[in-house]
């Protein structure tokens, strides 16, 4: 607990925050320009799929974010529920959109993979179903997260509905081992070692790198401007409090 | 520039995977952009409280 | 009396007096149900095929709609706060409402549902296997629906807010029950699909409470 309250001073986060910001730039900018001249360029295309396997540099390390970014908000809502810490909040609250855009476009670049390798935009199996329920939750989270006049309501209320949504967490990354679909396995994360090639295997690295570094840019962006807008409310809140005494 | 025409084809996936690239860039841009302009928004209005003050 | 049951028998009371809750959910998966043959047309086949389905949405978006008011009303009057100040877990307070919302409108749905499948051209063999379907789901629907009622107390427009949140969680429960209905259709056995189900809301009974206890003390604070 000791590490944690030392992060609960906004103003010791900010100088974190400035500190690290510039490198997250770096990193998310050079990885995704590497990946992208590898994937675009230096790989091969697959055997059986063809160009069409380089939309898979993107789908995937945008799957992976949505899942990160899920966990994530899982966590930061645990350690705002039980340690009531400041910080977690503001963390949960700048995660949600941008695991919504993650799991968006993991949708988005499947239904564009799949047109072309299974003649379809959308099957209803396991993964696809699982996937499309994620963004639900991102948007409930959100929406429930804005329904209150008092923010700190809104911060417990969808904390609580991202932990009971966490359950959709493993439903995600198994549901293409428990059930048969159209959606193949995974073929990096798993056990006996990545099935994949090394040509492939680098630009998705590579742009996986990218997002996640891209993520700890945003969020960053996205705590600062809850701090803010936090100090914001609190001098609203004093002067109305001076003003009616 | 036949080798040009031939790598924004994509083998004849082209529109799938440049349209895929494309939004991907286009939602992560937006995304980066509504935040940076969230925090200048909530700065500039912060600093004009304190300046009353 | 019993607290539990004294929470329980309150609160079937409240919903069968006041007419609206049990009524107002059994008229409501009756219309919805009987816009199908309407809107994709009465061919017989086609209903017989989608209707254990059209059956299941119904019940889900039926046994929703007093979901609201399952915490709303005693949380305005300040009842939910005696409630939880008992001398019995919250959790179990919790469960008591969950239980009185099931009989007031899971079960009915559940009895009601093999009507709706004459209307759909479902075959009769199939009723047993729907209304098995229909108990074992719909316990976990009203567990499930607890989460979601606690969290929107407080919030501006919580009915659609409660239906963005509670029916992505629903979905389980939807795919097994329609998949126990299909197997028995098919005349395969659907064990499989009710057993899951059945897990489902032993699975619902053990977390459900603990979670909607955490979502309703959160709106006391």
């Amino acid at each position: 607990m000791k590490r944690l309250d030392w992060f609960a001073n906004p103003a010791r986060f900010l100088r974190l925050a400035r500190a690290v910001q510039p490198w997250a730039t770096g990193i998310a900018l050079t990885a995704a320009a590497a990946g992208l001249y590898l994937g675009l360029f230096a790989s091969p295309p697959d055997y059986q799929q063809g160009e069409s396997v380089r939309i898979m540099y993107v789908h995937v390390p945008a799957a992976w974010m949505a899942l990160f970014c899920y966990t994530a908000l899982a966590v930061a809502s645990a350690v705002a529920l039980i340690w009531k810490h400041p910080l977690a909040d503001l963390a949960a609250r700048a995660t949600a959109p941008v695991g919504a855009a993650f799991t968006f476009l993991a949708l988005l670049t499947g239904s564009l993979w799949g047109k072309p390798m299974w003649g379809t935009w959308w099957v209803w199996d396991a993964r696809l179903t699982s996937v499309l329920v994620l963004l639900f939750l991102y948007l409930g989270y959100i929406a429930l997260n804005g329904a209150f006049d008092d923010p700190a309501r809104g911060a417990k209320a969808s904390a609580v509905l991202a932990l009971v949504g966490f359950v959709n967490v493993p439903i995600v990354k198994f549901s293409v081992d428990w059930w048969n679909t159209l959606h193949q396995p995974a073929s990096v994360l798993r056990a006996g070692g990545p099935a994949i090639h090394e040509s492939m295997f680098a630009p998705l690295l590579l742009m996986a790198l990218a997002f996640k570094a891209y993520f700890v840019w945003v969020l960053l962006i996205r705590i600062r401007a809850e701090i803010a807008a936090g100090k914001i409310r609190a001098a609203r809140l004093r002067a109305s409090g001076d003003a009616a005494p | 520039m036949s080798d040009l025409a031939g790598f924004f084809a994509m083998g004849g996936y082209g529109a799938f995977v440049w349209l895929s690239y494309g939004v991907t860039l286009m939602i992560l841009v937006l995304v980066w952009a509504a935040s940076v302009r969230r925090l200048k928004r909530n700065e500039r209005a912060l600093a004009e409280m304190e300046a009353r003050r | 009396m019993n607290p539990f049951l004294a929470i329980v028998r309150r609160d079937v009371r409240l919903a069968f007096r006041q007419g609206t809750d049990t009524l107002m959910t059994l008229a409501f998966f009756v219309i919805a149900v009987v816009l199908f043959p309407l809107g994709v047309g009465p061919e017989p086949n086609v209903l017989a095929r989608i209707g254990g389905g059209v059956v299941w949405v119904a019940a889900l978006l039926a046994s929703m709609l007093a979901l609201e008011r399952l915490f709303q009303t005693d949380y305005e009057d300040g009842g939910l706060e005696l409630l939880a100040l008992a001398p019995m877990p919250l959790q179990i307070v919790v469960l008591a409402k969950v239980l009185a919302h099931w009989l007031a409108t899971g079960l009915p749905l559940a009895v009601a549902a093999p009507v709706l499948g004459l209307l759909m051209n479902t075959p009769p063999d199939v009723f047993p296997v729907l209304v098995a379907a229909l108990l074992l789901g719909t316990p976990t629907l009203s567990l499930i629906g607890a989460i979601g009622a606690g969290l929107i107390l407080g919030a501006r427009r919580g009915g659609v807010l409660l239906a963005l949140l509670v029916l992505p969680l629903f979905i389980p429960v939807l795919v097994f029950g329609v998949s126990a209905v299909e197997m028995a259709a098919q005349g395969l056995s659907p064990k499989a699909s009710l057993l899951i189900l059945g897990a489902m809301a032993l699975a619902a009974l053990a977390l459900g409470p603990w979670a909607a206890a955490a979502a309703v003390r959160q709106a006391l604070e």
